[in-house]
């Protein structure tokens, strides 16, 4: 069977056979990790690749496509979602069943499925179904606790998130109604300058922005990923916002550029650079440590956006522009690994501590060093620190905006770096202090639950040091506008 | 404006509107997704109308029905996140009277 179908139906199976199986769902962990991986390898390895579903071409059917940048995301979710399964599996320790459990694993696997679909998936449509299982299912998952937090949570997201794809459909109906079909491959350089594909890219661009959680939509994230379970908080950050920020990337690089909206572009980098700084200023201000984690994936995901002006304008900027758009890559890329490590670890420092209040977690440094360890790790990339993954994605945007002559974009690259290293430096700080005596003491964490977070912090920093091959695997097929610049 | 020369296409578009202004005015769960089903139907109803014409002129071979499971496929998708809404508005409802 093609690897493209089988990298979707592989999760799909899982989760169907979780709800069957019950409390033996947990077995299903590990081979779906396992498996998955080797499909994104092969995948890599096989790039670009393209299976049309049922044999009826485009404009009729269906197409699932694989480029670099499709490839190396594969990778991304094959690692983040199995590092969080087989965390998840330590989580949810004793196979009692129980209602959490028996919820969790079919929403794993359904929100992984739908996610690697979003990366597959080459028709606006179609895309458009990914999304609204992504979020079926992501609600699903900020609301295993029950508690009453997750609740109001939940119905916030789910709020946000039905007004995101509605705006993302309006969108796709304008364009159907222009081209007849919506397949990507045949729309692009499609899109005229005209006022009714304007609007449509405003309205699948405002549908987009608010699924990815970005300034001033931002506002449902925070509460969702704080309230949901450590293996859930994990693949929520790393995958399912990452689905749709790819998905505006690959939409503004392969199919907006025809249409001329150079004023749009600036607006957009003003966005990304707002929420770095202002949902950074707001992590610095938190108590909790899962809160203050979910307000550093806004931040981090505005980033993304700051490659849209740098990739654009002419001129110097022209040979830089594939900076940009590598530089947003790898921010994606190496901010799934590091988060999804961030979550992890707070997931076993909260088993520890029995809370994620951040001064609470005194003495963790010496009980779990591992995951202290990893926490740290992860934020040198969040941070932009050498040699890892982040700093690479910064380096590159700064050096794309220097070389452009729009240096203001340094103002939020630097800045974010800044209020990123003093958000984390908070609870690092308070790891590393002795236990005092009046807090209740820790409670032993299986040492499984640290080692998963280190190999996700790991890999974010070997992001940093192994980037050729990266780089190279992202640029096979990559968008023309990519290298040109848009606009 | 020739895209939009029979009346269909406009209600969609007021009906998306109206739906809209529901879903983000609140104030309460259920008017929202009330909202959001109205400006789902004014959506779909804008895709239909749309795809009865190409470029403006009415199709030779009548209306496209590629469109026409695109809007199935919606009905489909809102219906599934409605019921995920109704859902958490009964739970939310449950929790604020336990006794009930």
């Amino acid at each position: 069977m093609n690897e493209l179908a089988l990298a979707i139906l592989l999760p799909t199976a899982a989760a169907l056979l979780a709800i069957a199986m019950g409390p033996r769902a947990r077995l299903l962990a590990a081979p779906v990790a396992a498996l998955s991986l080797l499909i994104a390898i092969r995948i890599a390895l096989d790039v670009p690749a393209e299976l049309v579903l049922g044999g009826f071409a485009p404009p009729l059917g269906i197409r699932l496509r694989a480029d670099g940048m499709a490839a190396a995301f594969l990778l991304m979710a094959a690692l983040s979602g199995g590092a969080a399964a087989l965390f998840a599996l330590s989580w949810y320790g004793d196979g009692a069943e129980r209602r959490e459990p028996y919820a969790f694993w079919p929403l794993f696997h359904s929100a992984n499925a739908a996610v690697l679909a979003m990366f597959l998936l080459d028709d606006l449509f179609s895309l458009y179904v990914a999304l609204e299982l992504v979020t079926v299912a992501g609600v699903g998952l900020v609301l295993l606790s029950g508690t009453p937090a997750a609740l109001g949570a939940a119905t916030r997201y789910l709020l946000f998130a039905l007004g995101g794809s509605l705006a993302y459909l309006v969108g796709t109906a304008l364009v159907f109604a222009a081209h007849g079909t919506l397949d990507i491959g045949l729309l692009k350089g499609a899109l005229g300058p005209t006022p009714g594909m304007v609007v449509a890219a405003a309205a699948i661009t405002l549908g987009l922005l608010v699924k990815s959680a970005l300034v001033p939509f931002h506002v449902w994230l925070p509460p969702a990923h704080s309230a949901a379970p450590a293996p859930a908080s994990a693949i929520l950050s790393a995958l399912v916002v990452k689905g749709s920020a790819y998905l505006l990337l690959r939409l503004w690089f392969e199919l907006f550029p025809s249409l001329g909206l150079e004023g749009v572009l600036l607006m957009l980098g003003l966005l990304g650079s707002a929420g770095v700084l202002w949902a950074s200023a707001l992590a610095f201000r938190q108590q909790h440590l899962k809160r203050l984690i979910a307000y550093s994936t806004v931040a981090q995901l505005g980033y993304l956006l700051l490659a849209l002006p740098l990739a654009g304008g002419s001129g110097p900027a022209q040979p830089w522009s594939a900076g940009a758009w590598s530089g947003a890559m790898f921010q994606a890329l190496s901010h799934g690994l590091a988060k999804a490590a961030m979550f992890l670890s707070a997931g076993a420092m909260m088993r520890a501590a029995a809370t994620d209040r951040i001064d609470a977690l005194d003495g963790i440094g010496t009980a779990l060093p591992i995951a202290s360890f990893a926490f740290a790790l992860a934020a040198l990339s969040i941070m932009g620190l050498p040699p890892s993954g982040g700093f690479l994605a910064k380096y590159l945007l700064l050096t794309a905006s220097f070389a452009s002559g729009q240096w203001w974009w340094a103002i939020p690259l630097l800045g974010g770096g800044l209020l990123a290293a003093a958000y984390v430096f908070r609870p690092v700080e308070r790891l590393m202090r002795p236990r005092p005596a009046d807090q209740p003491p820790l409670k032993p964490v299986p040492r499984a639950m640290e080692i998963w977070p280190m190999i996700l912090a790991l890999l974010s920093i070997a992001l940093g040091l192994l980037s050729l091959p990266l780089f190279e695997l992202l640029q096979i097929g990559n968008p023309r506008a990519a290298v040109e610049g848009l606009g | 404006m020739s895209l939009f020369a029979d009346p269909f296409a406009p209600l969609g578009a007021i009906l998306i509107a109206v739906g809209l202004a529901g879903l983000v005015g609140g104030p309460d769960l259920i008017r929202r997704l009330i909202g959001f089903n109205v400006a789902g139907s004014g959506l779909f109803l804008l895709f239909g109308a749309l795809s009865g014409r190409m470029r403006g002129e009415p199709l030779p071979t009548g209306p496209d029905p590629v469109p026409q499971a695109m809007i199935i496929t919606g009905i489909v998708v809102a219906l599934a996140a409605t019921a995920l809404g109704v859902g958490l508005a009964r739970r939310l409802e449950t929790d604020e009277r336990p006794d009930e």
